[in-house]
């Protein structure tokens, strides 16, 4: 597996509104190979950009980049976050924690926590590393039979 | 052995009360109660009889909850009144001859109108102030009037609480009117001579006239009928087209007496502290009731007696805990109470009094003896220390007693810490700590939760700047906070930041955020809250530059988010009034993209399953067929619906498809703080809906009515009427500035219906804003609104001219042409929707067309 899929350039990102990207082609899939996987990519005002999985645990749709970015103050400490567009969970963008679950659970299950994804900027260009394995759970497309 | 069976004499207040009170305690069913009502209606809200000259409409003075009258237990009979009790037989008969046996029988009789011995009290145009009928005879007779003369003259015969009512309805109803009092000084059974002048002053800025000393020895006609003239004692004379007799209330007591029943010397069912009667198998409550020697023309003591009552009948030993007879005047711009020992009648009492002759402002606390007891009060004029004085009543005040007659601004009434079992509301008979344990025991978080949860506040009203105050102070207590502060990155409340952001001009979040927040870029809850207030003082368009990262992803992409991800689209159909060919064109978009349709509560067609990255092709097929965007996603307008109106219909007087176009057309794509709904009827029979709108206007065959803050969703809301008969040119102007006092005073997602409770003065208040300009924003307000109907452009439009902007609507920045493979959909009833997770993994989903496994559309592009 290569490390890095390039996806964009950085100008194609506007500042804090998040956007979707493919892992995998969906053709890799449909030829029986590593189902898609859907990530959600924020440009933050200094630039920064941040990868967590496209798919939000407690709505099972994969929406998390259309959420508001935005900062919540934790334990004196200022995180920045992503709010799902569905139910308004609050994530933090860096780990991935989910800092406010309104009372949700999500479903099957799932950790209410979203993976994250490495990402490095390439002149200019945008790439998105493997999530650590580890922290794996839901596969970031949906399996169907 | 079945139920006993309890029967009730009289559907008012008390009647309703003791009613709820059973039902809510005998959860074994040992009685059922059936109510015998001489009125045509449920027991209503008589204490706020006066707002139906303003509403007009029976249900808004509705009592409790109406499922009572639904419950097997409880059968209520209107318009039945009982002529005959046999206490022997133990049934009472009534008019239409029905018979009812009783096991306890309770009379809940209240009291009439009393009408003093004058000749000519029979004539036309005399009438009381009791009943709904009383108050709509008033009233359709003034209007008749007023239809046939410049100026109708009215007099109100008493000068007591309910005479200043009345002169305020008259007053209302645009008649020049005089009160006509026999005694000394205005309400001189609450307040003292000092208080009475005050008062005067007061009301005479109404421009009601006051004639104290005034005792009206003959009623004379007009010569054209109707009454015409009042003539006084003094020898003078009042002209005077309407009268109202508000002279006293006498308990309807006929029955008892009748029935051989003791009744007081000075009339009244003698009871004692158990409510009983001279009978053990029947009891009288409320008004009708002579209990402790009096009887007691107020709700709160009534509603203890039918608590009593109730309590007694299951068996438990609850006794009457003496009258809690303070009062306080309900008459915009006048404010009067008086609480406990108003005169100083108790031996020693001592009296620190505070008054300001030209401000019409005097107040008065009655202290025992040692100056530290609260025994009384006056207070005309500025009645803000009621609420809290009026709980401490029998207690130690703490502090320096002036402190709490001094104007407000000047220091200020010291914080009151109250006893757990001081009463804060006398109509619920709610006390301090009850209100206290809402918060802390039931988790209320706000004071509509505790007024549900306590009932506190829920009556007259008067004790709720006291609810409110100890709901936050016990709030603060757990941490909560209850600053209107929107969220962590801003101290200020929406409407404060409104008025900042408008006053210094601002246009982006960054310079928002820099000048009047906390530090922080924001969240999903300020940032949507900002685009809205930016869209109204600096409009511009929804995704241009900064502003379309604050937008919540329906704003976003201009459609409404749908459970799946993927979204629906509803394109603007002003007041549901459509072409076959439109028709066609959506059916034709809905058909070619494989949409779910819907028709929606407003008038129009809802298209559900469009993918994110088809909106601007399914957008493009709609304006070009003359569509535009219908705001659907977005808190602000949204419809207006109407009924066909004038042109078609056989009893509509006026065009409202016409008008819910204009408006329609008027207010399309204004951003407010919450989703808006207008509705046009165009008749009485109200075919649209229209008081259920936030704005509703209703036809008349002189003009439209227009009708505020209705609410559906979780707490509906009938709208109120704020003002009659207006020419459209008026109406618009009116709404125009009721939308936008709305838009820069309401907190965020906070509907009309509670933001116009909490404007100041209520439905009054906020009349005063928008019809007489109290406030002097009107001038702003419609050249605001001006400017919003001059710069509207269909977003949709907009966005589709826009190469940058239509860049947002790629499914994924590296593959913007591929489908989210995630959506998969089944068919049902004809159309498609999302498929279910054991779909999903079954493989039955269908891409709209046949079944494969991985749904993706393949729609028809153009
Ligand atoms: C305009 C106005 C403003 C008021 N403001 C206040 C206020 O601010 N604060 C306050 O505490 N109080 C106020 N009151 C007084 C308050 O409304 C009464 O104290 C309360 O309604 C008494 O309740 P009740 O059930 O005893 O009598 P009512 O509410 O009068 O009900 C008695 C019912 O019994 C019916 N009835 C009588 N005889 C028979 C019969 N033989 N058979 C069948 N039915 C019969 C009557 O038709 C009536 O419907 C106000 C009253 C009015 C009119
Ligand atoms: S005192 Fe009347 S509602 Fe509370």
């Amino acid at each position: 597996m290569s490390a890095w899929t390039p996806v964009c350039r950085l100008e194609d990102l506007a500042p804090e509104r998040g956007v979707a990207a493919l892992l995998h082609p969906v053709a890799d899939e449909q030829e029986g190979g590593r189902p898609a996987e859907q990530v959600a990519l924020f440009r933050l005002v200094d630039d920064r950009v941040l990868a967590v999985q496209q798919h939000d645990p407690f709505s099972d749709a994969f929406v998390m980049s259309r959420g508001i970015v935005g900062t919540r103050t934790v334990d004196g400490e200022v995180r920045t976050t992503v709010a799902s567009p569905m139910y308004k969970q609050v994530f933090d963008l860096v780990t991935g924690r989910c800092l406010e679950a309104v009372g949700k659970h999500p479903v099957r299950d799932l950790p209410a926590d979203l993976r994250t994804y490495p990402v490095r900027l390439r002149d200019g260009v945008v790439e998105v590393g493997a999530a650590p394995s580890a922290l794996v759970g839901e596969p970031a497309g949906r399996e169907v039979a | 052995m079945g139920p006993r069976h309890l029967v009730v004499v009289g559907g008012g207040m008390v009647a309703q009360r003791l009613v709820e009170a059973l039902r809510d305690r005998d959860a074994a069913g040992t009685w059922r109660v059936t109510v015998l009502a001489e009125e045509p209606r449920r027991p209503y809200d008589r204490v706020a009889l006066t707002t139906y000259f303003s509403g007009r409409d029976p249900e808004d003075l509705a009592l409790g909850d109406a499922a009572l009258w639904s419950d097997p237990l409880v059968t209520l009979r209107r318009g039945e009144a009982v002529t005959a009790v046999d206490r022997v037989a133990r049934t009472v008969t009534t008019a239409t001859g029905r018979t009812e046996r009783y096991d306890h029988l309770v009379l809940a009789t209240g009291s009439s109108a009393w009408v003093p011995p004058i000749e000519g009290a029979d004539l036309e145009g005399v009438f009381v102030y009791r009943t709904i009928d009383d108050v709509a005879a008033l009233r359709g007779y003034v209007e008749q009037l007023a239809t046939t003369r410049p100026v109708v003259r009215g007099a109100v015969v008493g000068g007591g609480l309910l005479g200043l009512e009345a002169a305020g309805a008259l007053q209302a109803l645009g008649a020049r009117t005089t009160v006509l009092q026999v005694g000394t000084h205005l309400m001189s059974a609450q307040v003292d001579l000092g208080g009475g002048e005050a008062l005067r002053r007061l009301i005479n800025g109404l421009g009601v006239g006051v004639r104290v000393n005034a005792a009206t020895t003959r009623i004379r006609a007009h010569r054209r009928g109707g009454v015409g003239r009042l003539d006084l004692a003094d020898g003078g004379r009042v002209d005077a087209d309407v009268v109202v007799v508000a002279a006293g209330v006498r308990p309807r007591d006929e029955l008892a007496r009748d029935a051989g029943l003791a009744t007081g010397e000075r009339g009244g069912v003698v009871v004692d502290d158990t409510c009983l009667t001279s009978d053990p198998d029947v009891s009288a409550v409320g008004e009708v009731a002579c209990i402790q020697g009096a009887c007691i023309g107020l709700v709160a003591p009534g509603y203890a007696m039918a608590e009593v009552t109730v309590d007694r009948l299951l068996g438990g030993a609850a006794v009457f805990p003496g009258a809690d007879t303070a009062t306080k005047l309900k008459l915009a711009g006048v404010d009067v109470a008086s609480f406990g020992d108003a005169f100083g009648a108790t031996p020693g009492a001592l009296e620190v009094v505070w008054a300001d002759p030209v401000g019409g402002v005097y107040k008065k606390l009655v202290l025992s003896d040692d100056a530290r007891t609260l025994l009384g009060g006056v207070l005309v004029g500025d009645a803000s220390a009621y609420a809290s004085l009026r709980p401490m009543l029998g207690r130690e005040l703490p502090g320096d007693p002036s402190a709490y007659l001094v104007p407000a601004g000047a220091g200020g009434a010291p914080d009151l810490e109250l006893p757990d079992d001081a009463g804060v509301c006398s109509c619920n008979n709610v006390s301090a700590g009850a209100v206290r344990a809402a918060v802390t025991e039931h988790g209320c978080t706000d004071v509509a939760g505790v007024k549900a949860c306590t009932r506190a506040g829920t009556s007259c009203g008067s004790c709720l700047p006291l609810v409110t105050k100890l709901t936050g102070t016990e709030l603060a207590k757990l941490g909560v906070t209850v600053s209107k502060a929107l969220c962590e990155h801003f101290e200020l409340s929406r409407a404060q930041l409104y008025d900042a952001v408008r006053v210094a001009g601002l246009t982006t979040f960054t310079e928002v955020v820099a000048r009047f927040g906390n530090g922080g870029r924001g969240c999903d809850i300020c940032k949507p809250a900002v685009a809205s207030i930016l869209a109204t003082t600096a409009p511009a368009h929804v995704l241009e530059g900064e502003r379309a990262a604050l937008q919540d992803t329906n704003d976003h992409v201009m459609a409404n988010l749908q459970k799946d991800g993927s979204y629906s689209v509803v394109p603007r159909i002003p007041g549901g009034e459509v072409t076959p060919e439109g028709l066609i064109a959506i059916g034709a978009v809905a058909k070619d993209f494989g949409l779910y349709t819907k028709i929606t509560g407003g008038q129009r067609i809802d298209l559900f399953g469009a993918r994110i990255d088809q909106l601007p092709l399914i957008w493009q097929r709609l304006v070009d067929a003359g569509f535009e965007s219908g705001h659907a996603y977005g808190k602000s307008l949204r419809t207006v619906k109407s009924c066909v109106g004038s042109t078609w219909c056989r009893y509509g007087v006026q065009d409202s498809v016409a008008l819910a176009v204009l408006l329609e057309l008027r207010y399309r794509g204004l951003r407010s703080p919450h989703k808006l709904k207008l509705g046009v009827s165009g008749c009485a029979r109200e075919c649209a809906e229209a008081r259920g709108k936030d704005v509703g206007v209703i036809a008349t065959d002189k003009g439209w009515n227009l009708y505020v803050g209705g609410n559906g969703g979780f707490t509906p809301r009938h709208a109120r009427l704020l003002a009659e008969d207006l020419d459209t040119e008026t109406l618009i102007r009116t709404i125009d500035r009721f939308l936008l006092y709305y838009v820069r005073t309401a907190d965020r997602l906070q509907r009309t219906a509670p933001w116009v409770d909490d404007v100041e003065g209520g439905l009054d208040g906020l009349r005063a804003v928008v019809l007489d300009d109290s406030l002097g924003i009107c001038a702003d307000l419609d050249a605001q609104m001006e400017r919003h109907v001059e710069e509207y452009e269909d977003e949709w439009r907009a966005t589709l001219e826009d190469p940058e902007k239509l860049r947002r609507f790629a499914s994924f920045v590296n593959a913007p042409d591929v489908p989210d493979p995630s959506l998969a959909y089944v068919q049902e009833r004809g159309q498609v929707r999302p498929a279910t997770a054991d779909e999903r993994a079954a493989g039955t989903t269908t891409d709209r067309g046949g079944p494969v496994l991985v749904a993706t559309t393949l729609e028809v592009r153009r």
